[in-house]
């Protein structure tokens, strides 16, 4: 502990103009008082010397999950939709802006969450699923003008495909050697689209990507109907919220149906599993494009909102934050999922002050997570049943 | 009515002879014992049936199919369910899951009818559940449907695993020790539990090192020692025969 702040204090210091180790302690005592008093915190915590608060406000919030577990989930479902549909009527652009991002993310999660979280595969390189969906629509609709709603099926199929192929490759591996071989599989991808000037115009990317259309009754021109393009903010958001909408209800579904099982199982046991009557190699080659149809989605509907893409956005730093996003959250829950997204996009933007220690939080962040909360913010159900026994 | 041939079934393992042309059947209606001192080879014996390990030498038949090269999902399908000697259940999953899970290979949904909810999907997941249901009543364990697997006690779990291979819809089904670690009264409950197995015309293979179950419910056994097979008969046979006698008590 005290190494890392020794180190901490130069490091902070290192600017492009050369190291200012003066001005940055102001913030090296802050971080190093925070750290302290957790450090204090924890230690009194495992004495035992705040049982006088904890007991009541453990009591408090058992109360209170019981007053709430009484509503039924459906009154939950409605509250949170109604209020993500009124959502761009409360709050400015930049607000929505945030939150497009962050669901653009949940749909990632979420699509990560089944490799991960469900069929227990570490894949490192999840975001060059995204760049596959976002190519596919980009080059779709530049070149032969074909239509968002049109192009997202097939950006889901390209990716699935892409998936297929890296999966016939790589699943014969476990564990760590799985990691990185998708790892290695992303960084191609990103080479690819970085090199191949004729086709994806390399570093400078691609414009000119329309935005998604939709026909709309005009009741001005009698009951016709008129073509609009989902160019405004507000508009856009809605496209997102319905295949957020639409992911979280498959993933669901999928979670719970012969497919998921048999993902779970693998999870478990893939020895066990695969005596038990489930053709392993297959039903995990299936999660990998299950899961990577979810990316390319996301990724078509980025290229439609951007309008614009480039090999940048998807760097291993993108695989990464997402992964960390399933991690946090809890790995094979939903909510959970859409917890930790919400958490690593929205707080950073939050804090926008604090952006240059944003990276060193997160790993803080991270850290502490692992020591005590493993699990996840949120994890699956029964998983909680599991423990408290 | 199945049935199961090992023909001079060989397993090695580097230079490890587990199994030497092993020679057995299980015949329809069966309760047949696999006994043997440690490392035996009677595992691996279940590993081979299984597919989880392939022989180097001779083959298993399977109602006059060949099983060589068999996946062991590929053997499950062919109807030759099993449990493991270290229990393995899906420690995060609930009992009821557990058991659903075996039913897999039993139906045929895919992503699509899952994600859609087709009503074909529909009609499967109630008659899987069904049937999973059916087999922890069998089993006892209906009132743990919903607890975690690894939240159960330990002779719980065992009967879980049974309650799993049985919902495969096996016509034979191969336990590997079921009554380790159960106390008497347990282990008679479990001689119950597999004679009812019995009547329902499944075959069963057991592995155990328990005498009083083997010689109280196998009407044959198979005695192996090293990897060899040394005797096989019926109970009063075995416990008569010199060289089983030897293998046990060691020179
Ligand atoms: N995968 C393997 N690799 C190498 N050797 C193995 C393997 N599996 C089993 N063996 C060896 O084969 C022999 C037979 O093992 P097996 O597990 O079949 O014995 P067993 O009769 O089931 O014994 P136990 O009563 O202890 O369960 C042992 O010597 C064991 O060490
Ligand atoms: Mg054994």
């Amino acid at each position: 502990m005290i190494w890392l702040f020794v180190l901490l204090w130069p490091l902070l210091g290192i600017k492009p103009e050369g190291l200012e180790v003066a001005t940055t302690f102001s913030v090296w005592w802050r971080i190093a008082i925070g750290c302290a008093s957790i450090l204090v915190i924890y230690q009194l915590n495992s004495v035992g010397a705040f049982n006088f608060i904890t007991k009541p406000v453990g009591e408090a919030v058992g109360g209170a999950k019981k007053a709430t577990s009484t509503l039924p989930f459906a009154v939950w479902a409605f509250a949170i939709l109604a209020f993500a549909v009124a959502y761009p009527h409360l709050f400015g652009r930049y607000a929505q802006d945030v939150a497009i991002n962050c669901m653009i993310y949940i749909c990632l999660g979420l699509g990560l969450n089944v490799v991960v979280g469900l069929a227990g595969m570490l894949d490192l390189g999840y975001i060059a699923f995204y760049g596959l969906g976002a190519y596919t629509y980009a080059l779709l609709s530049v070149h032969y003008k074909l239509a968002f709603w049109i192009c997202l099926p097939i950006s889901a199929g390209v990716a699935g495909l892409g998936a297929c192929i890296i999966g016939y490759c790589s699943m014969r591996m476990r564990g760590d050697y799985l990691a990185i071989v998708t790892l290695g599989f992303a960084e191609i991808v990103r080479m690819v689209l970085n090199n191949w000037m004729s086709l994806t115009n390399g570093p400078n990317g691609i414009t000119g990507i329309k935005a998604p259309g939709m026909y709309w009754p005009d009741f001005a021109n009698g009951m016709t109907l008129e073509h609009l393009w989902l160019k405004k903010l507000s508009l856009i958001y809605y496209v997102i919220l319905a295949l957020v909408i639409f992911t979280i209800i498959a993933v669901y579904r999928l979670n719970h149906s012969r497919i998921g099982r048999a993902w779970e199982a693998i999870r478990e046991d893939e020895t066990a599993a695969e005596v038990m009557g489930i053709p392993t190699f297959y039903m995990k080659l299936l999660g990998y494009c299950t899961g990577a149809c979810f990316g390319g989605m996301a990724g078509a509907f980025y290229a439609a909102r951007m309008r614009f893409v480039s090999p940048e956005s998807f760097t291993f730093l993108e695989s990464a934050m997402v992964l960390s996003m399933v991690v946090l959250g809890g790995m094979g829950s939903i909510p959970g999922v859409i917890l930790g997204a919400l958490a690593l996009i929205a707080l950073p933007e939050i804090f926008r002050d604090f952006e240059l220690y944003r990276m060193l939080v997160f790993g803080g962040v991270m850290t502490l997570m692992m020591l005590f909360r493993p699990q996840g913010l949120l994890p699956p159900k029964r998983r909680m049943k599991a423990e408290k026994d | 009515m199945a049935e199961l041939h090992l023909h001079d079934v060989s397993v090695r393992f580097g230079g490890l002879q587990a199994l030497a042309e092993v020679n057995f059947s299980l015949m329809p209606g069966e309760i047949v014992g696999l006994i043997g001192p440690n490392g035996a080879g009677k595992t691996t014996v279940f590993n081979v049936i299984t597919g989880v390990y392939s022989a180097s030498g001779g083959h298993v038949e399977y109602n006059g199919e060949n099983l060589t090269g068999l996946k062991p999902y590929q053997v499950l399908h062919k109807g030759i369910a099993r449990t493991f000697q270290n229990i393995r259940l899906f420690q995060n999953m609930t009992a009821l899951e557990n058991v659903m899970v075996a039913q897999h290979s039993r139906s045929s949904c895919g992503v699509f009818g899952a994600i859609f909810r087709t009503p074909t999907q529909k009609r499967e997941e109630a008659r899987i559940k069904e049937k999973a249901m059916e087999e922890l009543r069998f089993a006892e364990l209906d009132e743990f449907a919903d607890e975690v697997a690894s939240s159960l006690p330990y002779g719980h779990q065992r009967r879980l695993e049974i309650a799993r291979a049985l919902a495969s819809e096996p016509s034979s089904i191969l336990l590997d020790e079921p009554a380790a670690g159960l106390n008497p009264a347990e282990s008679s409950e479990l001689m119950e539990t597999i004679r009812k197995i019995s009547e329902r015309g499944i075959n069963v293979l057991m592995v155990e090192h328990d005498m009083k179950v083997v010689m109280g419910i196998c009407q044959r056994l198979v005695v192996l020692d090293h990897g060899v097979m040394i005797a096989k008969g019926n109970p009063e046979e075995i416990q008569k025969n010199p060289a089983v006698i030897e293998a046990y008590l060691g020179n």
